[in-house]
C-alpha cells in the first residue's frame, strides 16, 4: 500500500466519521458530499477514474441536491404551518 | 437487568469481533487479484470491441443487459418521485419573486452551464475512449441545466428545464435503449448485441452500436435526474407560493 492510499483511506474514513456525528441535517448534507469527494479521491488513486466519475456526479451533484430540496421542503411546510 | 444486557452485549461483540479478525486474516494479500474475468476482458476487448475503454464495454455491450435493469431502475425511481409530489399546487409562476438579481450572477452562471453542458457532451461522447460515458455524462447534463436555476432562478428554469421537456427526453432514452437491443433481435443477433461497422479503434466513430446506447443511456439518465430536480424544485415553489393565489 503506498502512503497516498493509506492518506485516501483515512481521509475517507474521517469524512464518514463526520457525516454520521453531524446532527444539522442542512449541515450533514454538505458533509456527505465532502465525504464522497474524499471517496473519489480514493478511486482515482485506486485507478478507477470510471468509478470516480459517477461518484463524482451522484455524491457531488444529484444526491446532496436530492437531499437539500427535501429539506427544504420540510422546512418551509413546517414555516407554513407555523403562520 | 443492565448487567444481563452489557454480558449479552459482550458476549455478542466478542463473537463479531472474532469473526471479523477471522475474515480479514483470510483475505488476500493487498492489491493481489484472483478473479479471472479482469484480465480476460482486458485482453479480448480491442480486438473484439474496437473499444479503447474496457468499463464502457462492459457496461455497454457485454453487460448491456444488466445496465438496461438499473435504466429502467432510475426511470421508476424518476417515476415514483414524479408520482409522490403530484400534490396541489396552486401557485402561479407570476408570482415567484427570483432571489438572485445581479446581472454579474447571471451572466457568470449561464457561461459556466454553457461549458458544463459541452464538456457533458464530451464525457458522454468520448465514453468508449476515455473515462465516462453515458451514466456520468447524463447526470452532467443535468447538472448544467441546474446551474442554470442556481443563477438565474426559477423563471429562467422553468422555461428551460420542466418536466414537459425532461419528461419526454427520459422516455425516449429508455426507449431507445430497449428498442437498440429489439434491433439486434431483427439481425438475428442476441439482446443488444452489436450490429453496425465496429469501426476503428480510438476514434470517435468506434464501437459500433454500443456507441449509440450509450447515447440513449445518457438521454434516459439526464431526463430521469431533470424529472426528478424539477418535481423537488416545485414542490418547494408550491411550498413557498402556494398560498399566495388562496389570500
Amino acid at each position: 500500500m503506498i502512503p497516498l492510499q493509506s492518506v485516501a483511506i483515512l481521509f475517507s474514513a474521517a469524512g464518514a466519521l463526520c457525516v454520521v456525528l453531524a446532527r444539522d441535517v442542512i449541515r450533514q448534507a454538505i458533509l456527505f458530499s465532502l465525504y464522497g469527494f474524499s471517496l473519489v479521491v480514493l478511486f482515482v488513486v485506486y485507478q478507477a477514474p470510471d468509478v470516480a466519475l459517477s461518484a463524482l456526479v451522484v455524491s457531488g451533484i444529484a444526491y446532496p441536491l436530492v437531499l437539500v430540496s427535501a429539506i427544504a421542503r420540510v422546512h418551509g411546510e413546517r414555516k407554513r404551518r407555523r403562520e | 437487568m443492565t448487567r444481563l444486557r452489557y454480558t449479552l452485549f459482550g458476549i455478542g461483540a466478542l463473537g463479531l469481533a472474532a469473526l471479523l479478525v477471522w475474515g480479514v486474516a483470510g483475505l488476500p494479500d493487498f492489491g493481489r487479484y484472483a478473479g479471472p474475468y479482469g484480465d480476460i476482458v482486458s485482453k479480448v476487448v480491442e480486438p473484439q470491441r474496437h473499444m479503447a475503454n474496457a468499463v464502457t464495454a462492459v457496461v455497454f455491450d457485454y453487460r448491456g443487459f444488466d445496465t438496461m435493469g438499473e435504466e429502467l431502475i432510475l426511470f421508476a425511481a424518476a417515476s415514483a418521485v414524479a408520482l409522490l409530489l403530484r400534490e396541489t399546487r396552486d401557485y402561479h409562476v407570476d408570482d415567484i419573486v427570483d432571489a438572485v438579481r445581479s446581472d454579474a450572477v447571471h451572466g457568470a452562471g449561464v457561461l459556466a452551464a454553457i461549458v458544463t453542458l459541452l464538456l457533458a457532451f464530451d464525457v458522454v461522447a468520448h465514453g468508449f475512449l476515455t473515462p465516462g460515458g453515458g451514466f456520468q455524462g447524463g447526470v452532467v447534463i443535468a447538472a448544467s441545466f441546474v446551474l442554470v436555476f442556481l443563477a438565474a432562478e426559477y423563471h429562467a428554469y422553468a422555461r428551460i428545464g420542466s418536466t414537459s421537456f425532461a419528461e419526454p427526453v427520459e422516455s425516449f432514452g429508455a426507449g431507445a435503449y430497449v428498442g437498440l437491443g429489439l434491433i439486434s433481435f431483427a439481425f438475428g443477433l442476441a439482446f443488444l448485441e452489436n450490429f453496425l461497422d465496429l469501426g476503428v479503434t480510438n476514434r470517435l466513430r468506434s464501437g459500433g452500436s454500443a456507441a449509440i446506447v450509450n447515447w440513449a443511456s445518457a438521454l434516459a439518465v439526464a431526463g430521469g435526474f431533470l424529472v426528478i430536480f424539477a418535481e423537488y424544485l416545485e414542490e418547494n415553489m408550491a411550498v413557498r407560493y402556494g398560498r399566495k393565489q388562496l389570500r
